[in-house]
């Protein structure tokens, strides 16, 4: 099984019905293609970083998909693209963490904050506490300093 | 009579001191980066929208090259700007 994610702005003209059924449109051609959908993610409209045919903002779409072979990717890359309605796509590949990754998300685990396992924050914290001991005799080198200050001072 | 106890250093000695930098992907255990997630790339790139060197970020190669592509996936998408001023 392999597993790719496309991600396309829909034009933000159309009204939302038509946005809806060009989402389901490649959905429809995915299914048909034996592609089973994961997930559809529906960004909503957002801002453009910058313009794309004159448009300063897109409707986002994501959808996850897994498929036994990749033949359907040239036949949906090519609906993409002769669509007027499309702005801009991009297909990728994803890997096992990215597949987790997308999992977690969809349970809500990860969310603005970042995502943290217990294992490797108990080895940065070992790792500091090594580096502090070996710190610790540093500070006595800027000791002197004080004693001249008091002589500047007298 | 200038022998003041609570007074140890005339400057901070932390200051100075170059923190050591670290690869936060390996540290925090992330292993995929997103390209869907623009304010989290927002981190890795100056305020003319360049990607910053491995220098600076402190992230191992492999995570580096892994970051890279996704601020060009995210700049395909329009999510992150090619080019720009004052973008923080």
């Amino acid at each position: 099984m392999l597993n790719y994610e496309v991600t396309f702005i829909v034009d933000p003209v159309l009204s939302g019905d038509e946005i809806k059924s060009t989402a389901q449109t490649y959905e429809d051609l995915l299914k048909n293609e034996g592609a089973n959908i994961t997930h559809i993610d529906e960004m909503g409209l957002r801002q453009l970083a910058y313009p794309i045919n004159k448009k300063f903002s897109g409707v986002y779409y994501s959808v996850e998909f897994s498929a036994e072979t990749g033949q359907a990717i040239p036949k949906m890359e090519l609906a993409l693209r002769r669509d007027e309605r499309i702005m801009r796509f991009l297909t990728v590949k994803l890997d096992k963490y990215g597949v987790k990754y997308n999992q977690d998300k969809r349970d809500g685990k990860i969310g603005k904050a970042k995502k943290i396992e217990k294992k490797s924050q108990n080895k940065g914290r070992d790792n500091r506490n090594s580096r502090s001991n070996q710190a610790k005799p540093a500070p006595a080198k800027p000791a002197p300093a004080p004693v001249k200050a008091k002589s500047e001072e007298e | 009579m200038a022998s003041r106890d609570d007074i140890k250093f005339l400057s901070n000695p932390n200051i100075g001191q170059n923190r050591k930098k670290y690869c936060r992907f390996k540290k925090y255990g992330i292993k995929h980066i997103d390209y869907k997630d623009p304010d989290f790339l927002l981190q890795f790139i100056n305020e003319q929208g360049k990607i910053l060197p491995r220098r600076i970020t402190g992230n191992s190669l492999k995570y580096q090259k892994k970051m890279a592509t996704a601020i060009k996936r995210a700049r395909h998408l329009a999510m992150l700007p090619y080019v720009t001023d004052l973008l923080k």
